[in-house]
């Protein structure tokens, strides 16, 4: 028998939040697992959906910047190879805050008759889009391979430019998942955040192209240090960071991790009376 | 002595409704249209607060009580006296506004059957998921998996997606996760009114079991019989309170008592009703089919008219169409004994003035003697419009049932067949296809 006393009453969870995270962790993983194995069950085409979608993009954003409007690439590396690196993170971004955004409605079921700590929620839902982009990664292999353009020693550090797209993310789902419930409505704001962001991100085209003196603003938006970051790790060579702007772009991404925490916790209390 | 395992100290939790809108959650659009209006009044008055319409709901008020291990306690009340409240802050599902719970002891709340089951997954996956969803871990839902795919009987159709499962198999499979936690303390809601009636029996024998592992339970239901069957101890919630704890027979009694006391309140002015409201029972009486008087007491054999009146509270609806009454009866303990439904009977109602009664005629009637209580639900197009638990009394007296000038004095509450007896079995089956 064990003799840990639980006491509940108001505004008592806050303060065994993170350690109940740790003791719920196995929901975590189960929860996890779950929504991979649904995702890759439910649709006939399964993989294959996580390879077209960035395939067909690069294809058409590669015709279209690259032959059509003749913008130019970073360096020496192929116009596919440079839209490719973007859109790797980008879709891991757009698809985690869609869903992560949708998460805590479509889990309502689970919200009102158990209780965890809510934010593994949405939090499975950006690791499971993480599936994803190892899927779409394989492509990029293949498609260094045909053009013949072997990844630099700047490839190993990768990952970390990985976690900083997991942390932008999952920030920004947070905060946009607590005003989801919330706010009902805000659901149709979601797809126009992510349609205008995917325009405002430097996935099409290089952000070199940024006249200089517009660059530090445009580094507001924290995707444009994630994918910066990315190319720079996949293309090596020439590809050069704007290193005023990277961390003015990370300061924003941990900007919305914290706010984006607090907020949901804040809300995450009457999650379960609201829903 | 044991020890207390629960304490809850002036427990409350107040719900905060607008009467503005009907949802809990509000849209972006109202805070945006709302905003100026809010700061034009404030302009105009300081002292202005926009709480006008919003009034302050307490679904838990002040609620002490001790729970000591062991200890198996029902929990009774009518729709809306908190019980529900009370179970979701003890699973923390919500916090409470005021006051405190001490809890010793690991908690499993079963609030519901099968929760978070995914219907694409199979039925070995979904007992991994529903397992860490109530609180177990993969080792000991690796160490209890066998026995649970037993008590569910579902051996053949593990890896079958659930969603291909029959209700019934759904069912035990749900179930039979959650009766297999091991916690110290398990709290169960009405998860029983599933199943067919064996499985139930199977359920309410299991969690027996649980209890006397010497775990505490605590289980809500509105099954006197079950409740009665299982928990010696009893709280008994009114409007939010712990109105009395005690033995659970004095308890049971005292509610149906306080039962016979609402049922004085007009069937239309009962507020502890269910379903969209849109078409209410207002009236329910039973009537002799002879002379067409109402009864106060029924007497079996009696052919028995029981009335219905209904009113429309949607002003958009001009005639009611596919319309059905069901009026189930339950001994004064809860069982529940038959349901009188005119959908079964292939009527539905169509056209329906907005207003007006409708009969259902018993040939026979058929309950031998003593109280019977009867829920009346009213659907139409498939939506339930209304539904009233312990609607109305009936008293019934025994009666000359077979016609026979004999009464028969069982004394017992139950329900009379037809019956014929003989010791020639041909002549007693041609007697029977000639009437």
């Amino acid at each position: 028998m064990n003799n840990q006393e639980l006491i509940i009453e108001a505004g008592r969870a806050e303060r065994h939040y993170w350690k109940d995270i740790w003791c719920y962790r196995e929901l975590f993983y189960v929860l996890s697992w779950r929504d991979i194995t649904v995702r890759y069950k439910q649709t006939v085409i399964g993989v294959a959906w996580a390879l077209i979608r960035p395939v067909m993009t690069m294809i058409v954003f590669t015709v279209i910047f690259g032959r059509l409007a003749k913008l130019p690439t970073e360096g020496n590396a192929p116009y596919a190879i440079m839209v490719y690196a973007a859109l790797l993170p980008w879709q891991f971004f757009a698809s985690s805050l869609s869903e992560s955004s949708n998460s805590l409605i479509t889990n309502a079921n689970l919200i009102t008759k158990v209780y965890f700590p809510r934010l593994i929620i949405p939090a499975s839902t950006v690791v499971t889009n993480l599936v994803d982009f190892f899927i779409s990664f394989v492509i990029l292999l293949l498609l260094m391979g045909y053009y013949q353009y072997p990844p630099t020693m700047r490839f190993l550090l990768l990952p970390a430019f990985l976690l900083i797209a997991f942390l932008t993310s999952f920030g920004v789902g947070l905060f946009l998942t607590s005003l989801n419930v919330k706010y009902r409505d805000f659901r149709y704001v979601v797809p126009f955040i992510i349609q205008f962001g995917f325009y405002v991100s430097p996935v099409g085209y290089s952000s070199s192209i940024i006249p200089e003196k517009y660059r530090l603003l445009y580094s507001l938006n924290p995707m444009v240090g994630v994918i910066d970051g990315f190319r720079w790790a996949i293309l090596g060579g020439k590809s050069m960071i704007y290193l005023p702007g990277f961390l003015l772009s990370l300061s924003i991404t941990i900007f919305f991790l914290i706010i984006g925490i607090g907020f949901f916790r804040k809300m995450e209390k009457s999650f379960a009376d609201v829903i | 002595m044991s020890e207390t395992v629960i304490t809850a100290e002036g427990l409350g939790k107040s719900y905060v409704i607008g009467h503005q809108h009907k949802e809990s959650y509000s849209t972006l659009r109202d805070v945006l249209t709302n905003l100026p209006k809010q700061l034009w009044s404030r302009l105009r008055n300081p002292q202005y607060h926009t709480h006008e319409n919003i009034e302050e709901f307490w679904a838990l008020k002040d609620v002490n009580f001790e729970i000591k291990q062991g200890d198996r306690i029902g929990i009774i009340g009518r729709n809306g006296a908190g019980k529900s409240t009370l179970l979701k802050i003890l699973s923390r599902i919500t916090e409470p506004t005021t006051g405190r719970v001490k809890i010793n002891g690991r908690v499993a709340s079963l609030l519901e059957v099968g929760t978070g089951f995914h219907p694409e997954l199979t039925g070995r996956e979904n007992i991994f998921l529903n397992g860490a969803i109530l609180g177990m871990s993969r080792a000991e839902v690796k160490k209890k998996f066998d026995e649970i795919v037993d008590f569910a009987e579902v051996e053949k159709f593990l890896d079958t997606p659930v969603k291909r499962y029959s209700s019934g198999m759904y069912v035990r499979l749900a179930f039979a996760v959650a009766a297999h936690l091991e916690p110290e303390i398990l709290v169960v809601d009405e998860v029983l009114a599933v199943g067919d009636v064996a499985f139930q029996k199977k359920c309410l024998e299991k969690m027996g079991e649980v209890a006397k592992g010497g775990r505490t339970v605590l289980f809500v239901s509105h099954n006197m019989a079950a409740v009665s069957a299982l928990c010696p101890m009893c709280i008994y919630m009114s409007q939010g309170h712990v109105k009395e704890l005690g033995k659970t027979n004095n308890i049971i009694l005292q509610y149906l008592v306080d039962f016979k006391d609402t049922n004085d309140v007009h069937l239309s002015k009962r507020v502890d009703r269910r379903g969209s409201g849109k078409i209410r029972i207002t009236g329910l009486q039973v009537l002799d089919a002879m002379t067409k008087k109402k009864l106060d007491m029924a007497i079996s054999g009696q052919d028995v008219i029981f009335s219905v009146d209904y009113e429309t509270f949607d002003s958009s609806f001009k005639k009611l169409s596919d319309v059905s009454v069901g009026i189930q009866i339950y001994t004064a303990t809860g069982t529940f004994v038959t349901a009188l439904n005119s959908r079964p009977s292939r009527l539905l109602f169509d056209e329906l003035p907005t207003e007006g009664r409708i009969y259902c005629l018993v040939p026979r009637f058929p309950l031998m003697t003593g109280t019977h209580y009867v829920t009346l639900v009213m659907h139409s197009n498939n939506e339930l419009m209304d539904l009233v638990e312990q609607a109305s009394k009936i008293e019934v007296r025994t009666g000359d049932f077979y016609g026979t000038g004999i009464e028969n004095v069982y004394g017992r509450q139950g329900v009379f067949f037809q019956q014929d007896w003989g010791i020639e079995l041909d002549k007693l089956l041609r007697f029977n296809s000639r009437k």
